[in-house]
């Protein structure tokens, strides 16, 4: 434990070295927020109400989920990748620690940084400008939950597909297609409640509705009593699903650089 | 402190994209060594005549094809994590150190990685502060350490939890004179009082001459020589140079028992074996002599020596 907290205060610290780039990365999904928020409202002009999001819902939506993007680092994450290819992980393997015990550490660290320098800035931009809903004491709290088990998730998924430059020389291609799925299927790109229903509830039941459109949802009101328990039991559920795939991954990789070499 | 038997790993390069044809490397082709604890231990040899392979199956990254192999009493390949607490590596190419952050961070990270007790840290880091003299750049971050501060710290690293044994992969490669010094004069240190045993990889045939008492020479996967350095020149080293200095410039001499390798002006040198003093009053006879000095041969010559030879010498292992 105090290992990994100890881990956790350098993922925290490893971000926070570079804070021009958190400026930049802030106004960035500063300007998209608008972007989207204008987009979406022109959308609500005809008509009141699209998959149980009203305006003000769907505004909501557009400043948490930019605000959530790097806490749950949804866009192309590639140290892990990049240590494995230029053989950086070799050294990782000779010290007394689980690989993927030590990622997951240090993006629990890094994931707080990213939520108060590049999510809450954008957000308090947002919330000035546009009228947003706010959550109950109970949702908050229900969302910060959510929100740290979202994280879980999503670096449960960015840890399996990182691990493929094990196998693979180029693994851009891999990185890439990843988070095309994962943008699409969380709901960052529109809200799942935009989509068809059976694409809808796919999209819910897979990793992915978890990363972003749950927390979402909570924060929103939308889960309320056993839907609530629900959906953050399913959360927990991929959050261990995926850390147990990655571990066989990590498994399997580490027996093949082991016998084949690197 | 290593045992090593008939040590092999072969690795399978598939060629061609439609008939995948199956191509087996021998990277290590069965060698045996045995290195006794406290020593300091050269490993040498051209690049791909598989140093690495041999480090990475004794650190147990890597699993040997056939062989055995014992580190500190253990199977590397099956106790890693085990072995990983009681060895330290450091790759003169590789960083292990955390790049965005001061090298402070590391080091305390590295405590807690390798549950060093907190008394003990300070001790080692107090002393590496000293002796490779860390305290100007320990807060700064390791992206901006130069590269001869980057080594001092990366040693540190591959120290600080007290290792019996360190595997260094070139670890002076890049850096300057003094540098290279202090690094060789640290190795010294922690060999000598702390009884560390040290196996060091290396090109720099510096190192080996000023550090290490015993060689293993490897090519092509097999070991060709184990041994003194003073024994390895020797047998190898039996042709000296003798440079003359004489009057005016001159054809090459000729003197029984010399070969004149090279001419420049009245400036000649004679390759030969046996007496110096013989050959000197052979050649003064010939010629009007100014000067004249005797070179040994340098190890690197040595090595060059033993690569390009070649029977090799697979007699002289088992030493």
């Amino acid at each position: 434990m105090r290992l990994d907290w100890e881990i956790a205060k350098r993922g925290w610290r490893r971000y926070a070295a570079y804070p021009w780039a958190t400026v930049a990365g802030a106004f960035t999904n500063t300007i998209f927020g608008f972007l989207l928020a204008y987009i979406l409202l022109a959308v609500y002009r005809s008509r009141t109400d699209v998959g149980g999001f009203d305006a003000a819902d769907a505004v909501t939506y557009v400043w948490l989920s930019q605000s959530m993007i790097m806490t749950v680092y949804i866009f192309s994450w590639w140290e892990l990748a990049w240590r494995i290819r230029d053989g950086s992980i070799t050294t990782d393997l000779l010290r007394p620690l689980n690989p993927q015990r030590y990622w997951l550490a240090f993006d629990l660290g890094r994931a707080p940084y990213h939520f108060l320098f590049r999510g809450l800035p954008p957000f308090v931009l947002g919330a000035l400008v546009f009228e947003l809903r706010y959550p109950s004491p109970l949702d908050a709290l229900a969302f910060v939950l959510s929100l740290t088990l979202a994280v879980v998730v999503s670096f449960g998924f960015r840890f399996i597909y990182n691990s493929v430059a094990f196998w693979l020389l180029d693994f851009r291609g891999v990185v890439t297609l990843a988070t095309t799925v994962v943008v699409f299927f969380s709901g960052m790109a529109i809200p799942l409640r935009f989509m068809p229903t059976a694409l809808r509830d796919l999209c819910y039941a897979l990793p992915f509705g978890s990363v972003i459109q749950t927390p979402v949802d909570i924060w929103l009101g939308k889960r309320e009593g056993a839907a609530l328990l629900g959906v953050l039991a399913l959360q927990l559920f991929w959050a261990v699903a995926l850390l147990a795939i990655g571990q066989l991954v990590l498994r399997r990789a580490t027996r093949k650089v082991v016998v084949q070499g690197g | 402190m290593i045992e090593v038997e008939d040590l092999r790993k072969e690795f399978v390069v598939r060629r061609g994209r439609l008939r995948r044809e199956r191509h087996v490397v021998h990277a290590v082709d069965g060698i045996s060594f045995h290195v006794d604890r406290g020593e300091l231990l050269g490993y040498l040899g051209p690049n791909g005549a598989g140093k690495s392979t041999t480090i990475k199956m004794l650190t147990g990254i890597l699993v040997p094809t056939a062989g055995r192999i014992s580190v500190a009493g253990l199977e590397p390949s099956r106790k890693r994590i085990e072995l990983a607490r009681r060895i330290g590596a450091m790759f003169g190419q590789r960083i292990q150190l955390w790049w965005d952050l001061p090298l402070r961070d590391s080091f305390d990270l590295l405590r807690h990685i390798y549950r060093i007790p907190a008394d003990r840290h300070r001790v080692n880091l107090a002393r590496f502060r000293d002796v490779l003299e860390l305290d100007p750049f320990l807060d700064t971050p390791v992206r901006q350490l130069s590269l001869g501060q980057r080594i001092r710290g990366e040693l540190t690293a591959a120290m600080l939890h007290s290792p019996e044994l360190l595997f260094l992969d070139e670890p002076t490669i890049g850096l300057d004179v003094v540098a290279k010094q202090r690094v060789r004069d640290f190795l010294v240190e922690i060999n000598r009082e702390d009884g560390v045993t040290v196996m060091l990889t290396t090109h720099d045939l510096g190192d080996i001459e000023r550090l290490c008492n015993r060689l293993l020479v490897i090519d092509h996967g097999t070991l060709i020589w184990d041994g003194g350095i003073p024994e390895l020149k020797e047998r190898y080293g039996g042709e000296r140079t003798l440079v003359i200095d004489l009057e005016e410039p001159a054809p090459p001499l000729e003197v029984e028992g010399a070969v004149v390798e090279r001419v420049d002006g009245p400036r000649q040198w004679l390759r030969f074996r046996g007496s110096a003093s013989e050959l000197t009053a052979r050649v003064a006879r010939a010629a009007r002599l100014v000067d004249l000095q005797v070179a040994e041969p340098d190890i690197e010559e040595i090595v060059r020596r033993i690569y390009a030879s070649p029977e090799k010498v697979s007699d002289t292992n088992g030493v």
